[in-house]
């Protein structure tokens, strides 16, 4: 175990979240099985008060996940001079079977929470509360997800043995390579720049269509999921080649180095923000036509859409930028 | 505007015109909450520039040294060694270097004796680092004079005052020239005290370093790059250390914390009462109290911050200055180059402003629900 201050301020933030995550989980139950808004009882009006507390403690929850999931990814790239092999956080990453895992699953928690607190809200909104139901359900269904963050996290840390020999980014995502990673930087960029150009019509479309018509909020959710796939990709196999100026580095943790001007905190930020916007807007989308809901979620889920597809903006501008000012030329090459 | 960034601003305007009409209550954890970021701040910013400043020296270190080892001790490694290891298909160049320990009775300190590789000073000539000059009250052309290991007595001229780059070297540092280095310790020709060499791909690194292990067994290679990696582990490692124990002053805080939350005056909780007669809801209220928390968090932190990056960067931490760095007679008196890295500032928030807010949401809760008719009554 390395007792550095970051991996405990890591370990602490997720030991607190899953306390009070467990905490407002057994809450959770007791609204599930004794909610009831018509009754006047005093067990009424005690939940009623409590579920003020709980949505603070979740919110306050995810927000703290959300900075330890960048303190994760910086940490992860400053301990990289610590192994030997690792030149940036993939090798960190890959110094134990548990690294990776943590990454997927603190992102997938940040995606979660993020569509949690837009449920909540939306329902705070409502006079009758007429999600309380499905969101502390939803609730409940976290709490494993945050159980699973903190021990994978704790094994992560515990098992960084200093004398393994990890890989580096240059041998992991390299297309002669084995797994996905190596899949990946196999795509050729004509490709992905293709398919990022397809992605961002289909998203956009879907934004339009949903802006205009009040409909079609899971089809943009789900396209804008795709197109953050697509993204990751071609940055990848190509956009960060081109961040590196050099045609055979495809990592996609390097371009968060000071080296590359941070050029991956402004592509990954409006990128992973737009996904939660859109996947918050598709998460309300089904209750729509809840009496109650008919005058909040239009206007919650427009308000995301835009905000999502103005943030897909900026990261596609940022990824063209990126192409456009970078002094590689792969003219004859690649296109 | 739009409406809801209005309404945060009515907010905070609020909130901070009635932490103004309390100041006695607030300053009281402001203080507290401003001492432990200036704890926290000061261990971090401190042991960064020790590691930084290691880094710095290191990079113009040697990629490789060869010590020999006879029962597990270093000891002086023979000239023909070199010629034994041969041509090493990678290595640019390799020569054997001469350094040591002194004891100065005088002073009661211990000086590092080295022959530069060029530019050797002249025979009964020496030139010496900034703390020993000042320690010993020479100046350039004065006489030092030092006992050698048998005894003889030498007298050097001081030909120069070294100002490297980083003090952390050059303070107790002292160069000769090779005769003189021989004739004093009694170092017969063709002892080194270790070998160097240097490579110029890193990659290559550890193949040579197996080969050096196969031609020369009695000696290890050392890298710069796991000195390098050491040194890093070991700060983070002494920080970690000084974290730990700082724990209990952290989690004294969040008490204390938790403590003047819910402890609410009865004019405070009239003040909730009226404002919830007055339409406000439970949210409004915490809203309200989450401003508080971060106006006096951010200011905390801020406060904090600032005040160790004087402590550190100005005065070299002189609280920590012992623990941190390890001690000697004749320390460096190295000025820290200032440093601020992000990483810190996220860690230090997650060990402050996170516990502290965490520590008052549930008598923030407490103090929101209150029933206005409970309260006024």
């Amino acid at each position: 175990m390395l007792l550095n201050p970051s991996i405990l301020a890591l370990l602490v933030v997720s030991a607190t979240v899953l306390l009070l995550i467990a905490l407002a989980s057994i809450f959770a139950l007791r609204v599930i099985r004794h909610w009831d808004i018509h009754s006047g009882s005093e067990l009424q009006l005690q939940l009623e008060r409590r579920t003020y507390l709980i949505s603070t403690l979740v919110a306050y929850c995810f927000l703290a996940e959300l900075v330890a999931l960048l303190l994760f990814i910086y940490n992860a790239e400053q301990m990289s001079s610590q192994f030997v092999g690792a030149m940036c956080a993939t090798g960190v990453l890959n110094i134990n079977a548990y690294g990776w895992p943590v990454l997927y699953l603190k992102i997938g928690l940040f995606f979660a929470g993020a569509a949690w607190l837009t449920l909540n809200r939306v329902d705070n909104q409502a006079f009758d509360y007429p999600l309380v139901r499905v969101k502390y359900a939803l609730l409940l269904s976290l709490l494993p997800l945050v159980a699973a963050e903190f021990a994978l996290l704790l094994a992560f840390f515990l098992n960084m043995d200093p004398d393994v020999i990890t890989s580096c980014c240059g041998s992991l995502f390299t297309p002669e390579g084995k797994g996905v990673a190596a899949e990946i930087s196999g795509i050729a960029p004509a490709d992905a720049l293709a398919l990022l150009g397809a992605s961002a019509l289909l998203v956009t479309g879907a934004g339009l269509h949903h802006l205009r018509s009040g409909r079609g909020a899971l089809l943009f959710a789900g396209s804008n999921l795709a197109a953050l796939l697509i993204a990751l990709i071609a940055i990848v196999s190509c956009i960060a080649l081109y961040i590196y100026e050099h045609p055979h580095h495809h990592c996609p943790f390097c371009i968060l180095k000071g080296g590359h001007g941070f050029m991956g905190y402004y592509l990954y930020i409006p990128l992973f923000l737009a996904t939660a916007l859109a996947l918050g807007s598709g998460i309300i989308a089904p209750f729509r036509n809840r009496p109650s809901l008919a005058g909040i979620i239009p206007a919650v889920s427009r308000r995301h859409t835009l905000g999502a597809l103005a943030s897909l903006l900026i990261f596609y501008l940022v990824a063209g930028y990126a192409i456009l000012r970078s002094n590689l030329s792969m003219l004859t090459v690649w296109w | 505007m739009s409406s809801a960034l209005r309404k945060q601003r009515y907010l905070l305007d609020y909130t901070l015109s009635s932490l103004a009409r309390r100041p006695g209550k607030n300053l009281g954890l402001l203080l507290v909450y401003t001492l432990i970021v200036f704890m926290l701040a000061s261990v971090m910013l401190f042991t960064h520039a020790l590691r930084s400043e290691a880094v710095a020296i290191l990079q113009e270190s040697p990629e490789i040294i060869v010590q020999r080892l006879v029962a597990g001790r270093h000891d002086l490694i023979p000239a023909h060694y070199l010629r034994k290891m041969g041509h090493i298909r990678g290595v640019l160049e390799r020569k054997g270097r001469l350094w040591g320990y002194f004891f100065d009775p005088a002073v009661k300190a211990n000086y590092t004796l080295m022959v530069p590789d060029e530019a050797q000073p002249a025979a009964d000539e020496i030139e010496i680092g900034a703390t020993i000059a000042a320690t010993r009250g020479v100046g350039l052309g004065d006489i030092i004079s030092l006992r050698s290991a048998d005894n003889r007595p030498f007298s050097f001229r001081v030909s120069g005052i070294l100002d490297a780059d980083s003090q952390l070297v050059s303070a107790d540092l002292i160069l000769l020239s090779e005769a003189t280095f021989r004739d004093f310790f009694a170092i017969p020709e063709g002892l080194y005290t270790d070998l160097v060499l240097r490579v110029r791909n890193p990659r290559e690194l550890r193949t040579i370093a197996e080969k050096l292990i196969l031609l020369l067994p009695d000696t290890r290679p050392i890298l710069r790059d796991e000195v390098l990696r050491t040194y890093d582990a070991i700060f983070s490692w002494r920080q970690g250390i000084v974290f730990v124990l700082m724990a209990g002053a952290v989690l004294a805080f969040v008490i204390f914390a938790w403590d003047k939350a819910s402890g609410l005056s009865g004019e405070e909780r009239k003040e909730i009462g009226v404002l919830k007669a007055l339409g406000w809801e439970t949210a409004d209220v915490i809203r309200m109290k989450f401003w508080e928390g971060a106006v006096v968090s951010l200011l905390a932190f801020l406060l904090g911050y600032l005040l160790a990056y004087a402590h550190v960067f100005y005065t070299s931490a002189a609280l920590f200055e012992p623990v941190l760095k390890g001690w000697a007679v004749l320390y460096p008196e190295f000025a820290p180059i200032p440093y601020i890295d992000l990483l810190q500032i996220a860690t230090l928030f997650i060990f402050t402003v996170f516990p502290y807010t965490v520590a008052t949401i549930i008598p923030i809760w407490r103090a929101a629900i209150t029933d206005p008719d409970l309260v006024m009554r």
